[in-house]
């Protein structure tokens, strides 16, 4: 769907964002790229949301099997919703549970599902995130606001290599007989990162 | 001691710092001429990392995330003969002029 | 490379020091796990990034660690918590 975006914010340019838009220009200038090529990336960055995400937890709900495939083969099953991934990240789902909690992270950069959840927040590059979550989940996860019970295992997985995380939140109670937009909208960015749960339905 | 890049574990006692900012020009152009120039062939996202790693420590540290990118493209084209130090340092000259 | 990694295998993480670029998190270097999966493979990123094409491609492994066995007593947690990592067929050995 096409829809106008607010025009790109201007910031204070320091010296690494000046060098950068020399070297876009002169790449556009010696013909190696195009303007357009660059416009169009910036545009498609933009149209991606974690709403797409959402909308693959909400059928994995409603569907077993969806589930069930979501799980071995998710570039599979999220092809089957139209989403198409970058050819050179794979795609992995981690289910939470009443037995387990999933959280993600990147010890090494900024990997992220960027395809179904749009660009990573700024936490989720920040040193403190980096170097806090993987040897302290519990910690990190209650500054988020979430409290894991001891008995649940809480496993952390950084995404170090080719493979993209995405997490499927557990379904909240008192969501049955609902349809699958209105579970959407109950599914955030945080709970698909595994820094919260999904949302509880309005009473 | 590991490398600047690999962070995770090492002691850090503050808090996830959970504002969020919005993306300025420069950081929508940095991180789509990546894209560009990957689907080009011209760099891979191994060799934007590897830059990336290259950085001194202190400036690894000290800098903004697509500053970091911003450092490792200027390196990768340089070091591939697709642009000079020299002439990204002239047009840098002049757009900052421009800018005051 | 010896038999192919499959999921069930208890692998060690080598633990070597190597100057050039790679995806092999220090605090797993050396530490006993489970491979879990092994999600295909992929380019070998050491060599890619410094100029190569990458092949051959190498099987890409999610390995399963206790979280208790990478940290020690330095982990914040429960004993059940663990934690996975995509590590590279080259950087396994059977334990």
């Amino acid at each position: 769907m096409a829809h106008e975006h607010p025009p790109l914010h201007h910031a204070e340019r320091g010296k690494r964002a000046t060098r950068i838009l020399a070297i876009q220009r002169l790449l556009i200038d010696k013909g190696v790229i195009t303007a357009d090529e660059v416009d169009d990336i910036i545009e498609r960055a933009r149209e991606r949301t974690p709403a797409d995400g959402a909308k693959v937890v909400a059928r994995a709900w409603v569907d077993d099997a969806y589930r069930a495939r979501l799980l071995s083969d998710a570039r599979g099953a999220v092809g089957e919703l139209g989403y198409r991934l970058s050819h050179d990240a794979e795609l992995a789902v981690v289910e939470n549970t009443a037995d387990v909690h999933h959280v993600v992270v990147c010890t090494l950069c900024s990997c992220y599902p960027t395809s179904l959840l749009g660009p990573p927040p700024d936490w989720y590059k920040s040193f403190a995130y980096r170097q806090r979550a993987v040897v302290e989940p519990r910690a990190v996860l209650r500054e988020f606001g979430l409290e894991v019970a001891d008995g649940v295992r809480v496993t952390v997985v950084d995404s170090t290599a080719d493979v993209r995380y995405l997490v499927l939140p557990r379904r909240p109670s008192g969501t049955q007989g609902m349809g699958e937009d209105a579970l959407a909208d109950l599914v955030t960015r945080d709970s698909m990162i595994g820094v919260a749960q999904a949302r509880p339905p309005k009473p | 001691m590991p490398a600047v890049h690999d962070r995770g574990g090492l002691p850090c006692d503050e808090p996830i710092d959970r504002a969020e900012h919005e993306w300025a020009d420069w950081e929508h152009v940095t991180n789509a001429l990546v894209g560009v120039l990957r689907r080009h062939g011209l760099i891979n996202v191994d060799e934007l990392r590897r830059g990336i790693e290259a950085m001194a420590p202190a400036e690894y540290e000290s800098v903004s995330y697509y500053e970091r990118w911003s450092a490792s493209i200027e390196t990768l084209l340089v070091e591939k003969g697709i642009l000079s130090q020299a002439e990204i340092d002239a047009v840098a000259a002049t757009l900052a002029a421009r800018w005051g | 490379m010896g038999v192919a990694l499959q999921a069930g295998d208890a692998v060690t993480v080598r633990a070597a020091e190597v100057d050039h670029h790679h995806r092999t998190p220090w605090f797993i270097k050396g530490k006993a796990g489970t491979v879990r999966r092994v999600h295909g493979a992929f380019p070998n990123p050491e060599s890619r990034a410094h100029g190569g094409d990458g092949l051959p491609k190498l099987r890409l492994c999610q390995v399963e660690f206790r979280q208790a066995d990478v940290w020690g007593t330095g982990y914040r947690g429960a004993d059940a918590d663990l934690l996975l990592a995509d590590i590279f067929e080259h950087w396994l050995e059977h334990s």
